[in-house]
């Protein structure tokens, strides 16, 4: 038996280098990529004159710059990205299947809608939006539970009555936009696809608030969540209560959710394709939140540079994000018409 | 050895949504012994099974554990006594054998811990009564049937419980991983106590296997005994009206029920009985 233990040890200590290796690697790409966020921009500055800014001195030209411009854009991507991540990993591993991400079933378009809704129509911001989104992302988690309910449960109907409730929320959005911001291009793309453009400083505190709170909750899950992918019956056997998990795991996706998409829009598919991917890299069996988190970080970061520089024209985050994920979006649903269902 | 417990149904009455299956039912679960569970097919059997393990809140009546409601035990608490295999548990995709088994020790861990030596000591030895740690690293797609009905069961004994429910452990297993399965689970019981119920397709097996027998029928329990005094004929028809004849099993001793039916039946020990189902 004690070489038994030895064996198990060895298999588990394995895989736990591994994710700390995968997710140290990850953590040192975000930070590259935030560094290339500050540098990086259509005046080059040197890169002490950016450190001495960031250390509160006063340039001219770099302050405004970095301060007012490259800062806000950084950690808005930064926050988001990793809210993004940790909210559809959730979703996926709770509902086991990497189509039940918040940004395909119509969560996301729900709290974006809200955030419309308010920011353009109400000319309100803050808090409002925030509370707004989140709430109006609880009610369509609610309503698509309603009305996938049926005499049993079953996966591949939620997921359809979300994507169903996705075209219809991205509907209302159009509409509010076209009511609401009818000159104004930057801010239509912002809320269709979502991006850093514009990201302000006074804008960021709820989001970031929420992710300091937040997150590390829903991380501290993890263990709950391995437990609840066994199935009702298993989980319930375990000592776990299931309902109350769920619920604690729904509220804070949702406001991670809802925060970062009330503040950089719903940048397009991140929440869908981070878990997936945190999952390749890492393996399975630890807790993929943190993974997660950080490849939504990269994702939206590395899009965003790619798509201020990479090409002629400066496209938004979302743009690019949404060229990723629409093929895996694809292979996913080709996969699923071949087995039949959505499994 | 496993702690003895007084796990009792009293007047229990459950089922799903409006409709009502265990219509109150009283049993006692004998102690560190085996019991199976046997009746037709929607008797109730599984549902009984799992309204004893509160996955199915009784409508009427209560589930007790040593005198006490087990709705009011705190679940994790409950979880340390009593663990339960489902018929149809999820396998999360891509997971390895020794993580799936170590999920078992989750009543055991606080909410913030790691794995202690206890847990690693659970785990080996839960693998090692059911013959999978050479797997520990192996996917659970990878393998049989037979492997992975032993790897769920090492995972509900990673969860080092006294009493230890498994709903149909057998179906869709050949002939050779069914015994071997009932095999590992009497030197289960033999060797730690462990009390074990289980609900069984094969009444034959059932009577090898089981110390005590609870017979259903349509949400109510018919007889329940040792299975050389249960299994007649006579009890056999009831169940599932079948009609057989009930010999002893020549490798066990235990009762053994040979079904007869309207044909291949010799004409001149059973004519009567041929007789009748021609006419009928």
């Amino acid at each position: 038996m004690n070489q038994s233990v030895t064996y198990i040890v060895k298999g588990r200590r394995q895989r736990r280098y591994r994710w700390i290796l995968v997710t140290g690697l990850l953590l040192a790409l975000a930070c590259l990529l935030s560094c290339g966020m500050l540098l990086l921009g259509s005046t080059m500055y040197p890169a002490q004159d950016v450190f001495h800014v960031l250390m509160g001195e006063d340039i001219s030209g770099v302050s405004f710059a970095v301060e007012t411009i490259r800062l806000p854009r950084m950690l808005a991507g930064l926050f988001a990205g990793f809210a993004f991540g940790i909210s559809g990993h959730t979703f996926q591993t709770m509902l086991r299947n990497p189509l039940a991400s918040p940004d395909v079933i119509g969560i996301t378009a729900g709290s974006s809608a809200a955030a419309v809704f308010c920011i353009l129509i109400l000319h309100a911001s803050g808090t409002v939006v925030s509370i707004a989104s989140v709430i109006s992302g609880l009610i369509t988690v609610l309503l698509i539970y309603i009305f996938s309910k049926g005499k049993t449960f079953s996966i591949g109907r939620l997921i359809l009555v979300g994507i169903g409730m996705q075209a219809m929320l991205n509907a209302l959005v159009s509409y509010l936009l076209l009511v609401g911001a009818q000159q104004d291009i930057p801010s239509a793309l912002r809320w269709l696809n979502g991006s850093l453009n514009g990201s302000q400083m006074d804008e960021l505190p709820p989001l970031m608030i929420t992710v300091l709170f937040v997150a590390p909750i829903v991380i501290a899950l993890g263990k709950h969540v391995s437990i609840l992918e066994l199935g009702e019956e298993a989980a319930t056997t375990l000592g776990l209560h299931t309902d109350r998990t769920r619920m604690m795991l729904i509220v804070g996706a949702v406001s991670l959710l809802a925060l970062a998409t009330a503040t950089t829009g719903p940048i397009a598919f991140v929440a869908f394709l981070s878990g997936p991917i945190a999952k390749r890299l890492v393996g399975v069996g630890l807790s993929n939140a943190i993974p997660a988190g950080l490849v939504g970080v990269n994702l939206v970061l590395g899009a965003d540079l790619i798509g201020q520089f990479a090409f002629e024209v400066r496209y938004p985050v979302g743009v690019i994000t949404g060229i990723l994920g629409a093929p895996y979006l694809i292979f996913l649903l080709t996969r699923m018409n071949r087995k039949g269902n959505v499994s | 050895m496993k702690s003895a417990h007084v796990f009792e149904a009293e007047e229990t009455v459950a089922g799903y949504d409006n409709e009502t299956i265990i219509h109150g039912v009283n049993l006692s679960i004998p102690s560190n012994k085996i019991s199976v569970m046997i009746g037709a097919n929607a008797c109730g059997k599984s549902t009984l099974l799992k309204t004893m393990a509160r996955l199915i809140k009784p409508s009427s009546g209560q589930i007790t554990l040593d005198g006490q409601s087990i709705d009011k035990i705190p679940a994790k608490q409950l979880a340390r006594v009593l663990g339960m295999l489902p018929q149809s548990p999820i396998v999360p995709e891509g997971i390895t054998v020794s993580d799936l088994v170590g999920r078992g020790r989750f009543p055991h861990q606080s909410f913030f811990g790691g794995w202690s030596k206890k847990d690693y000591e659970a785990v080996a030895e839960a693998m090692d009564i059911m013959n999978v740690t050479a797997l520990s690293d192996n996917h659970i797609d990878e393998l049989s049937g037979g492997q992975r009905q032993r790897v769920w069961i090492a995972m509900a004994l990673a969860q080092q419980t006294d009493i230890l429910f498994l709903d149909e452990p057998t179906t869709f297993l050949d002939i050779t991983y069914q015994v071997e399965i009932l095999d590992l689970l009497t030197d289960l019981n033999q060797k730690y106590g462990t009390t074990i119920v289980m609900v069984l397709h094969d009444i034959n097996l059932s009577a090898r296997y089981a110390d005590h027998i609870f017979a259903l029928k349509q949400g109510q329990l018919l007889a329940e005994g040792e299975p050389s005094k249960v299994m007649t004929s006579a009890l056999i028809k009831e169940i599932f009206g079948l009609d057989c004849t009930v010999i002893k099993d020549p490798i066990s001793g235990s009762p053994s029920i040979v079904p007869i039916g309207r044909h291949h039946v010799y004409d001149d020990i059973f004519s009567l009985n041929k007789g009748k189902s021609v006419t009928s």
